[in-house]
Parts: C-alpha cells; structure tokens; sequence
C-alpha cells in the first residue's frame, strides 16, 4: 500500500523511463560527467555538494569494485518527497543509479531504504525486475558491452543517523550506525574500503532529467550558485500540504502564497536539522546561498507555540542521537532541561545565554551532522522569539 | 524423534545464513528477517547467528541494541509505532496516543500480556502532509484519530497473519 499524497504536475512525469540512460549510453562516459558539471546540479539530501565532483573523485580513486548507493534513508522531519519518488518515479531513481554506475564504472548498485519505508519495498523488487527485463539493469545493459550494472535493496531499521553516508555504509556493513570520521570520505573509502558515490532519491532522478532534457534547461532555472528544480515537502499550518516542484531561489513568501500558508508566524526550512525563519524574514530565497534545505517545509501558524516546537525537535535528536560524542550525547538534554525551565518561566537571561553557548559548542565539537545541527532549531527560535519564550507565568 | 524449539530456531538461522550469505554485511538482513518471523531476537539466537558469521556475540547484541526496530525483548506479534515528530504532534497524535493507552491496556513501550501489540513511538514517518501518522508493523496509517484507533485494533486482531508479515503467512 502506498499513501497517497497530493502532488502537482512535476517535471519527472514528463520525462520517459530509459530515455537519460540512452542520452548518456550514445557518448563516453566522461560526456555525461561533463553534462551533469555544466547543469550545476548540487546534492539534493540537503548538503548540496556538487554532483559532478563526488563522480569525479570516485572516477579518479583506483579500485577494482565501485558502489552507487542510493540514500532512502529519509528521516528528516517534515520530508516526505523521497517516498513521493520512490512510489511514482522508482524508474527514474534505478536510472539515475545506472547512469552513476556507467560514470565511475561500478558494478554493484545498493538502495538503502528506511525501515519505515518497508511497504514501498515490493513496488520496488517489481519495478527492478521489469527493468532486468528490458535489459536496462544486469548483464550487457543496452547491448554496451561490458557495461554489467546490478541493484539491490537493502533496508534500514529505524535510525535517523543512518541516513548520514558514512553510518549508512556502516549499517550496510553489518555494524551499528554510527559515523565515521571523514575522511577518509566514501569516494575513496567507501563500502567494504572500495570507492563509494552516496547520492540522494532526488539528484538521481535529477540526474536522468539532465540528460535527458540538457543541461542548459536545468542551469537556465534557480540561482546561480543553486541551479535547477526541486522537490519540497510541505507540512504543517497550510492550506494544501503535499508534495511540490519549485526553482531552486524561491522566496519563503512565495512558496507560502502557493501552498496556502499565508499569516504563517514562522517557516522551518530543512527539517529539525533546519533553521526556523520568522515572518520578518519571509523575503529569504530558499537556495544553499541563503536559506539551505533537503526540502522539508514546515509552516507554524499564529496560534503555535514556537517553545513547544523546539522541544519537538530537541526530544527528536536526543532519541536519535548515536552516543558517540560528547557535545551531541549530553548536549542535547541539557538543551531540552533549558526549555522546560523555559516553559516554567525560570530561566535567566544569563542562563539562556549559556544555553545558546553550549549550542555553538554542540555545532563546533560534534562529531558529525546530527550532533552539529541539533542545535539550530533552538538556536534560531531563541534568537527570533524571545518576547514569546522569555517571562512565562509557569505551566506547573 | 522430538524437534525441539532450539533446534528448529536454529535450523531456521542456518536457513537464513544460507540465503542471505555469511558475511558480515549479512548481519541486518538476518536480524530482521528473525524479527519479522518470529518476533523477538533472543539471546540464544544472537549466539547462533554470532556461530554462523564467525563474530564474537557481543558484536550482534550491539548491533541489535543499536537500531530501533531490532529489539531483544519480545514483541507483540503487531507493533505499534504511533509518530510522536512535529508535524503529526501539531496535527493531535497526542490525543491519538492517549486513546491507544486506553484500547490497549499498555503504556508506551510495552506489550500486551497476550503478546498481541507493543506500544511504542516512532520518529518522522514521512507522512507529515497526512498526520497524525501510525506504523503497524509494515502498514502504515494516516490521518489517525482517536476514534479511528479502535476500529484499527480490531481489524489487527480480527485478521493476524494478514500483514503480520508483507509477503507470506507464517
């Protein structure tokens, strides 16, 4: 059973499956490489690392094994998109797959899907084994003689952390998910020590478009430092959440206009792992220039309590928080006791101070992206809510 | 001659070694396969699977106590994962939780004396468009409220074995 989610006309379902495979199959790899670097297309999980260049380094780093790994991980709160791709463009996603496989020469293709996600998992295996079926996965793919290309789905077990690369290929490994120190990055030391290029659902799906449709179409929309279409999950005080396509550099006021999310007091753009942008700064663009995001929206009405949100959130990393580190292991909870006083009306001005201190320690001195941005959510809220949070009659 | 449980567990880890491989790498894919089929990952077949991918057993029971949906008590044959995440808490899962406490019976993190249900959270579903969202083994429910949390109970026990596992009846 796959649920349904409202989502408008995107640019995917325009585009035929096998059609960005053929595109890249015609010319030597190192054309499709070189299409994907002039289209600009940056990572679409969130870090927004370009393409092209991780390709690149795996090309580059000898090793007899290649992985194209594809990251289904989707935790993030408030994203929901990658389950949209997985459920009504799976072709696209295995394509892109195979079109990375054929750039950095890999044989071994794996898709990490998250445990939450095991109901897609059937809908997968069947499109997988209609495309062995085409000759667009296996042996000889499209007649191209040594080009073999094989994926397979593996599955996660309810780890937000995994979704980071390198707890990824650790859980794959067979070991607890927990990061590792980069680098050594996956480009070099990837899965079982071979070359390895982690990407997201999304710039898999991208990746075909480009080919597919040229990568002058996709550089002609977004920003400069940002190119391109993207896919945003919309959640929370709107009208009409769902599933949207918009060029990258869309301002917050926008994007609240087209999804009936007008009077928001507040816009949690990138999850928990986001920072909260207040109605005064709703002319931000969303872009890795300014406002950074994997796609997660989440808008608060005037009625919210922006205290109770950072609470959410901080609960979230503390549960998911590996325990490796120091600043994110007993970061967190201090974080959250901050609140609560809050929320009893007893913390000082000082005090909060010192909070917000030991934030920007937590962002410094973690070990990896979870523990750096556990943080920013309270961080942002204190910085634009204090009238709201300070001075509370206590709640009991 | 008299199969008993042990050894029938066993053979069925073996099994699962054989079709999954015997690295390490085989790990995840055999714990969750014994937790689909029967529920609990007990101590006797952490050391069983330990034997089979020549790894110490403190290795698996790491790993096991690693990842939410591994677990080393026993589970109700449906688990229960009610989405506690910001979007589903700003839509009322709050309520919802509150009315699965009263139809079960249980506190979250606990299951059911018939070893029916186990209770429990879950983070970000990515159902945040269609909240409050629920996990009930491999199905998922959106737009739960709290009268719809008994009707949802009932279908689970009136049809065990259905979803109980995606592809197969036990």
């Amino acid at each position: 059973m796959i649920a349904e989610t409202t989502h408008g006309s995107l640019t995917f379902s325009t585009i035929e499956p096998g059609s960005g495979l053929d595109a890249a199959l015609k010319r030597p790899p190192a054309d499709a490489l070189r299409r994907i670097e002039s289209s600009g297309l940056r990572g679409r999980g969130g870090a927004g690392f370009p393409t092209s260049l991780k390709w690149d380094l795996a090309i580059k780093s000898p090793g007899e094994y290649k992985y194209v790994i594809c990251n289904a991980d989707e935790g993030e709160p408030g994203t929901f998109k990658d389950r949209v791709i997985l459920s009504d463009f799976a072709d696209l996603v295995f394509e892109g797959m195979t079109i990375g496989a054929f750039v950095i020469g890999a044989k071994h293709g794996i898709v990490y899907l998250r445990g939450e996600y095991a109901y897609l998992r059937a809908h997968l295996e069947t499109v997988l084994r209609r495309r062995r079926a085409q000759n667009l996965l296996g042996k000889k793919i499209r007649g191209q003689d040594g080009f073999d290309f094989d994926i397979e789905i593996r599955m996660g077990a309810g780890a937000y952390v995994c979704g980071e690369e390198t707890a990824l290929i650790e859980s794959l490994e067979g070991q607890r998910g927990e990061p590792r120190n980069r680098p050594p990055f996956p480009i070099d030391t990837g899965y079982l020590g071979n070359p390895t290029i982690v990407n997201n659902v999304e710039t898999f799906a991208w990746v075909v478009c480009i080919l597919a449709k040229g990568a002058k179409w996709f550089k002609e929309i977004g920003t400069k430092k940002s190119t391109g279409l993207k896919l945003f999950s919309v959640s929370g005080d709107c009208r009409k959440p769902g599933v949207y396509e918009f060029p990258m550099g869309i301002t917050v006021a926008k994007l609240l206009e087209e999804v009936g999310g007008e009077g928001a007091k507040a816009v949690q753009v990138g999850g928990a792992a986001g920072q909260c942008v207040p109605a005064s700064q709703f002319d931000r663009s969303i872009a890795f220039e300014d406002v950074p995001t994997g796609g997660s929206i989440i808008v608060f009405g005037p009625q919210r309590d922006m205290l109770r949100v950072a609470e959410n959130f901080l609960e979230f990393f503390a549960d998911e928080s590996c325990g490796q580190c120091t600043p994110c292991r007993y970061g967190t909870p201090k974080l959250i006791e901050g609140v609560k006083m809050l929320q009893q009306g007893r913390c000082s001005m000082q005090y909060l101070h010192e909070l917000c201190s030991l934030g920007e320690t937590m962002q410094l001195a973690s070990k990896c992206g979870l523990g750096q941005m556990a943080p920013n959510a309270f961080l942002s809220i204190v910085d634009h809510f204090q009238d709201e949070i300070l001075g509370r009659a206590g709640r009991g | 001659m008299l199969v008993t449980e042990q050894e029938r567990l066993r053979d069925d880890l073996v099994k699962m070694a054989d079709r999954f491989g015997r690295d390490r790498s085989a790990l995840m894919p055999i714990l969750q396969e014994l937790k689909r089929t029967r529920y609990h990952i007990s101590e006797y077949s952490m050391q069983v699977i330990a034997d089979l991918l020549d790894i110490h057993p403190v290795e698996v029971s790491s790993v096991v106590s690693f990842y939410s949906f591994l677990e080393d008590k026993p589970q109700g044959q449906f688990v229960i994962r009610l989405c506690r995440t910001i979007a589903c808490d700003m839509r009322g899962a709050d309520h919802v939780a509150r009315q699965l406490v009263n139809d079960l019976g249980i506190e979250f993190g606990e299951t059911t004396p018939d070893g029916k249900f186990t209770l429990g959270w879950a983070n970000c579903l990515g159902m945040c468009d269609q909240g409050p969202a629920m996990l009930v083994n491999e199905k998922v429910y959106t737009q739960v409220t709290p009268e719809k949390v008994h009707a949802i109970l009932d279908e689970c026990r009136g049809t065990f074995g259905m979803h109980a596992t995606a592809d197969k009846e036990r």
